[in-house]
């Protein structure tokens, strides 16, 4: 760490100074204890289901077992960060919502946040590549179908705005 | 009858999407402390004693909790009174909880549980179920006297007279693996005593009810100063049940103990260690038939691994007891099922019930036993399946519903074009690297809990004065979309927009105990229940309006937000009816109870009503067999349900397509790896639940027959989905490949 330099992380465009012992603590906890973000689930602790996925500069990753320290000074969006400022839902969400692709809801962050990052890059893609980008996110209700059907009609919406 | 052009709608869907949902490890609490429990590394031995000095020592720690501090009884089962809320006496799985440390931080609870110490003396363990039904194999329970838990079975026609006539026997054994229900929420509970001293209780679970019995008990207080609270929960199949109120109870105990609110989170692998999975059965199948393809006789014997304490085993193989000859009339059948104690990980419900299990191996052998008789295996089907008025393996007598085998069956084929396909399939000829092949299974169901107990639900429907409308059920949310349904039952009963509806989570101290929200009997009994309280709510505010409106309550409509009197064309707003109803000192309140109707078994012959109504589906899976690899890749499935009646289309379709999937995983990925009694794979990395890329692309086909014996004319989906994947891929497999798999998961294996 650099010295005499307060630490910052950036969390859905909130800049957030660093205190050496939130430095050394769990992401997760972090942003679930101290900043009370929720959204962020852990269901498995060793990055193996998908459900503490964020966005670190706009690059899904799962980071239940990251410190803070190894995002410090790094842009995060969290699910809480999706919805637009007036409160209404991101394109995305709202095509969760209409194609009944969200049952019990627990990996619905971190699955929304790896489709919203996978659009971003790649705005026309076919169903099998849906299913290859959230092939880490784990889901046990919805077999999946329902979320390829929400993430492939919400990519129109990316393919036409410049700032989706 | 669903609008199927609406898009899909829930009333959690918001908050789930926007991250804004409190599961019960979201939830805050002031001067909150941690909990963890405490394994020992035994699988099998008697317990002298837990050490608990050191760890009680350690830094942070408020509490170490063991058998000796439970107030009440330390002994809890929903059949059985056998599972410990502590290990006193023995250890009788490696799951078993010797002790709960409860600290300030979780970091200190989880440092100081490695510093518990057991003194235990190992025991022989028993692991394989037919060794432990033996006379003389070591008891995991002395007191019983025996390791089987419990028998069932079916004495149908005379089975010695059923071979006789039959001109080809079949013969074959089947084995399928533990499954865990892999929730992505794994066990959690919060719970802290409230100022008027009752026990609040935030967790997740599919029974509050049951939930709040284990508390009670385990404290030595009335079910009254208990209350559970309803919680969003994150995904339950059946395994939010037992476990998940043994974790409340035990957080409640700390939280009486320490006076402080006291969180247990469980981890991923506590969770898989301790939680109790699908039983593995072990299946000893005898069918004959006539050459022209009538099934005479079935001869079967089912070995189901219950592990260390009873749950709900009996249950389980009952409905694979009265399901064990598939959807088809048999006239001579000898079932003997057991349940049986070893001193492997604990099994209990899980979505299915017994039913995949059995259904894996009929429908196996009907595909075996049509090749053996050069017949087409759909026309076998069509030979001995139950039709209206069919008479089933307990005698009972399909004639109160719409018996919709053929119709699901014929949905399916002809959406895959199976009989044409079916014919192209090589059964292992030819020279391709990948082989094609396409298979099918069908099932009946019995509707709810049959002979497991006491099946009524309760509903509430409380309008307010500028009517807005609250309802409250005894049905649990689970993530299925229960509370959606009840809310789209009730606004369709009462001719209102769902909007006008709030749904009350449900607490323990409001509505009464309506059972568990198990069995696929959510939409069925509690929308039953909201049906009832919508009819008596319509009567009252009716008989309100009727002199007003010049005309009696009775020739009354309720429709599009209006109480309408056809014959005069005169209406008024609902909302100015409930107005009058307040101006009239009368609440527009009701209450609505469904009760099941009776069902009767016989412990002898296991002859009887099994259940007051039946389901009806069909599933095919197209695959492809690489011959070089053993890999398996899913092309398309396509799935057909009788459903009574579609409420809410969207979620109906992702119940068939979870079940689906959860079916994949046990046909070909999900296998709970137990080492002499160890589990070799406690974390979902290496427990493989399917991925979406394993999933081919489904189709969900929704038959609506209205149930007479429901209010609500729905049935049940969740898991009549789940339980005939595995036989369409073992046929399916079959089909490309002519290798026929009798154990589960399948495993293809290369061809050298």
């Amino acid at each position: 760490m650099s010295e005499g330099k307060t630490m910052t992380i950036t969390v859905n465009g909130t800049v957030r100074e660093l205190t050496p012992d939130v430095l050394q603590k769990r992401l997760v906890e972090y942003l679930r204890e101290d900043l009370d973000l929720t959204g962020t689930k852990n269901a498995c602790d060793i990055g193996a289901c998908g459900a503490c996925t964020l966005l670190i500069d706009d690059l899904p990753l799962k980071i239940c077992t990251k410190r803070v320290h190894e995002v410090a000074g790094k842009r995060i969006t969290t699910i809480e960060g999706l919805a637009r400022n007036d409160g209404t839902l991101h394109p995305l969400q709202q095509a969760f919502v209409d194609h009944g692709a969200i049952q019990c809801g627990f990996c619905t962050p971190g699955m929304v946040l790896t489709a919203h990052a996978f659009l971003l890059k790649h705005p026309t893609p076919t169903r099998s590549e849906i299913r290859r980008a959230i092939y880490g996110n784990l889901c046990r209700c919805t077999g999946y179908q329902q979320i390829v059907d929400a993430i492939a009609a919400a990519a129109p919406y990316y393919a036409t705005h410049s700032q989706p | 009858m669903a609008d199927l052009n609406k898009p899909a709608w829930r009333n959690d869907a918001f908050a789930k999407v926007t991250g804004r949902t409190r599961y019960t490890d979201d939830l805050k609490f002031p001067n909150l402390l941690h909990a963890v429990p405490v394994y020992s590394e035994h699988v099998h031995a008697t317990l002298r004693g837990v050490d608990t000095r050191a760890a009680a020592a350690s830094e942070g720690v408020v509490r170490v909790i063991t058998a000796r501090d439970v107030p009440g009884t330390n002994r809890f089962g929903q059949i059985v009174q056998d599972f410990r809320v502590f290990a006193d006496d023995r250890i009788r799985h490696n799951g078993d909880v010797v002790a709960l440390v409860v600290a300030q931080t979780r970091d200190q609870a989880l440092r100081a549980a490695e510093m518990v110490r057991v003194d235990a003396i190992p025991l022989p363990s028993v692991l394989d179920p037919e060794e432990a039904m033996k006379p003389g194999a070591m008891l995991v329970h002395e007191e019983f006297g025996t390791n089987i838990i419990n028998t069932h079975r079916i004495r149908r026609g005379d089975i010695e007279e059923g071979f006789r006539v039959s001109e080809v026997i079949v013969e074959h054994e089947f084995a399928t693996p533990w499954v865990e229900h892999a929730y992505m929420e794994p066990e959690v509970a919060v719970c802290q005593v409230r100022s008027d001293g009752v026990m609040e209780v935030y967790g997740s679970m599919q029974h509050p009810f049951s939930t709040r019995r284990f508390v009670s008990a385990v404290l030595g207080v009335p079910l009254a100063d208990v209350e559970v609270i309803g919680t969003p929960m994150g995904g339950g199949f059946g395994g939010k049940d037992d476990t998940a109120a043994i974790v409340c109870a035990r957080a409640a105990l700390a939280a009486r103990l320490t006076g402080r609110p006291v969180k247990l989170m469980y981890r991923r692998d506590w969770s898989i260690r301790e939680s109790y999975k699908r039983h593995p059965y072990r299946v000893k199948y005898k069918m004959g038939l006539t050459r022209a393809g009538r099934i005479k006789a079935v001869h079967c014997t089912i070995i189901a691994d219950g592990g260390a304490y009873c749950s709900v085993t009996p249950w389980v193989t009952w409905r694979s007891t009265v399901q064990c000859c598939g959807p088809y009339e048999v006239p001579h059948v000898h079932c003997d099922t057991f349940g049986v104690y070893t001193n492997n990980p604990v099994t209990g419900a899980m979505r299915g019930f017994g039913s995949p299990q059995v259904n894996f191996v009929v429908e196996s052998m009907i595909d075996i036993a049509a090749q053996r008789l050069n017949m087409s295996a759909i026309e076998l089907r069509r030979i001995n399946m139950v039709r209206q008025g069919s008479v089933t393996i307990t005698g009972q007598k399909l004639d109160n519903h719409t018996v919709a085998m053929e119709q699901v069956l014929d949905a399916v084929l002809r959406e895959t074009d199976f009989e044409n396909k079916v014919r192209t399939c090589p059964r292992g000829a030819g020279h391709e690297e990948e082989q094609y092949g396409i298979g099918l299974a069908m099932s009946y169901r019995g509707v709810s809990l049959g002979a497991e107990g006491v099946d009524f639900c309760a509903a509430m429907i409380n309008v307010q004065a500028d009517g807005s409308i609250l309802i409250e059920t005894g049905i649990h949310e689970n993530g299925q979309g229960a509370e959606s349904a009840m809310m789209l039952i009730a606004a369709r009963e009462l001719g209102v927009a769902v909007e006008r509806i709030r749904y009350r989570r449900s607490s323990t101290s409001v509505i009464p105990d309506s059972g568990t929200t198990v069995a696929s009997r959510g939409t069925i009994m509690g929308g039953g229940a909201v049906t009832l309280a919508a009819q008596d709510l319509k009567q009252k505010i009716a008989e309100a309006v009727a002199p007003a409106m010049d005309c009696l309550p009775g020739e009354l409509e309720f429709r599009d937000e209006q109480i309408v009197h056809p014959p005069s064309g005169r209406s008024t707003s609902f909302d100015k009816a409930i107005q009058e109803m307040f101006s009239q000192k009368r609440f527009p309140h009701a209450f609505g109870v469904f009760k099941a109707p009776t069902v009767t078994w016989d412990e002898h012959d296991g002859q009887g009503k099994a259940y007051f109504t039946w389901v009806y589906g069909c599933q095919a899976i197209e695959l492809m067999v690489n011959r070089k690899t053993g890999k398996v890749r899913l092309l398309n499935a396509v799935a057909a349900h009788d459903v009574g009646s579609a409420v809410n289309r969207a979620m109906l379709e992702g119940q068939f397509y979870g079940g689906m999937a959860m079916g994949i995983g046990y046909a070909l990925h999900e296998d709970l790896e137990v080492v002499d009694g160890r589990i070799q794979n406690a974390n979902l990395n290496a427990y493989r639940i399917p991925r979406a890329m394993d999933m081919p692309e489904m189709k969900a086909i929704i038959i609506e027959n209205p149930d007479p014996e429901s209010p609500s004319a729905a049935k049940s989906i969740g898991e009549p989905t789940n339980e005939l994947m595995a036989p369409a891929i073992a046929n399916a497999i079959f089909n490309a490949s002519g290798k026929r798999h009798f154990h589960l998961p399948i495993r293809c294996v290369p061809e050298g």
